[in-house]
């Protein structure tokens, strides 16, 4: 009968304490990771808004392609009308 | 009585079993929630970082395919200037038009860096200078840029103005001023009478 008792006593003073420490803590840690976890789908969101302008760098390419093909045409017409460098200059 | 004491306990036990239970559901039930939040951030995360993947996809072949192209310009300018121009004087004019620029050497010819870069572009202005390297059958370029400079800086403004028959180029105190013509001038021509009339005839010479 007295085991009971202490027993009970051990249960109310000891395991229900723990108990409720170590539920407020996990209940704290999931509180803490809802505004990290909004924070990174708002950065995520703005990364992928940024990235909006990466298809104009198909244009960028056509676009160094016909400059790099108008600077050959140049290159090669100034090879044929100019004469080249002496030998011993090189 | 013992019947009593036992009933007491159970009670107490009870309610103790009762207590913990209650918290149990408060927090797990707390945790939960907080848990579906969590899960419906991942999922607008995951559909940032989804599209994020699908826009820089095709970067990485875009810009190899821009860096191959401009690695051919690149490669094709550094060629025609060398053969143009020379590795020695090609320096020169690199060292010249962006002083500086010649101690980095061309990329596809690693000895121009160490080569001694003449000193063209304290000698010309930049477009002497191009036309001397691009036409190489001009007097300006015969001589070798290391020599005298050929260019008076000062003094061409003033060379070029003396083949012209004026006196500005001695900077005179006042020079002549225009003619003022109109009703106000201060100089009036008045108008001959004969011009336009009928020639006078002349007597007739006597034998």
């Amino acid at each position: 009968m007295t085991l009971w008792w202490i027993g009970n006593i051990v249960l109310l003073v000891v395991v229900l304490p723990i108990v409720v420490v170590l539920l407020r803590g996990v209940l704290e840690a999931a509180k803490s990771i809802v505004p990290t976890v909004n924070g990174i789908a708002s950065t995520a969101r703005a990364g992928s808004k940024d990235l909006d302008a990466a298809a104009l760098l198909l244009t960028t390419k056509d676009q160094v392609t016909q400059t790099v093909a108008g600077v050959a045409g140049y290159g090669g017409s100034l090879d044929v009308i100019l004469d080249d460098a002496e030998e011993e200059q090189r | 009585m013992t019947v009593f004491a036992v009933a007491g306990a159970a009670v107490v036990m009870i309610l103790a079993v009762l207590l913990i239970v209650l918290a149990l559901v408060y927090y797990l039930v707390s945790t939960i929630v907080q848990l579906r939040r969590i899960a419906s951030g991942l999922d607008e995360v995951i559909a940032g970082v989804d599209e994020i993947v699908e826009k820089s996809a095709p970067v990485n072949d875009v810009v190899n395919a821009i860096n191959e192209q401009l690695d051919a310009g690149v490669d094709l300018l550094e060629g025609l200037l060398v053969k143009k121009a020379g590795l020695r004087d090609a320096m020169g004019l690199i060292d010249g038009l962006y002083p500086g620029a010649g101690a980095d050497g061309l990329r596809n010819f690693p000895e121009s860096a160490d080569i001694d870069a003449p000193r063209i572009g304290e000698v010309y202005t930049k477009g002497t200078l191009t036309l001397a390297r691009l036409g190489r059958e001009a007097p300006i370029a015969a001589l070798s840029p290391t020599g005298e400079v050929l260019r008076n800086i000062e003094g061409g403004s003033l060379a070029a103005r003396m083949l012209y028959p004026d006196v500005r180029h001695t900077s005179p105190e006042k020079l002549p001023g225009s003619p003022v013509i109109g009703s106000d001038a201060p100089v009036q021509y008045e108008q001959r009478d004969d011009i336009g009339a009928p020639r006078k005839r002349l007597p007739a010479r006597r034998p």
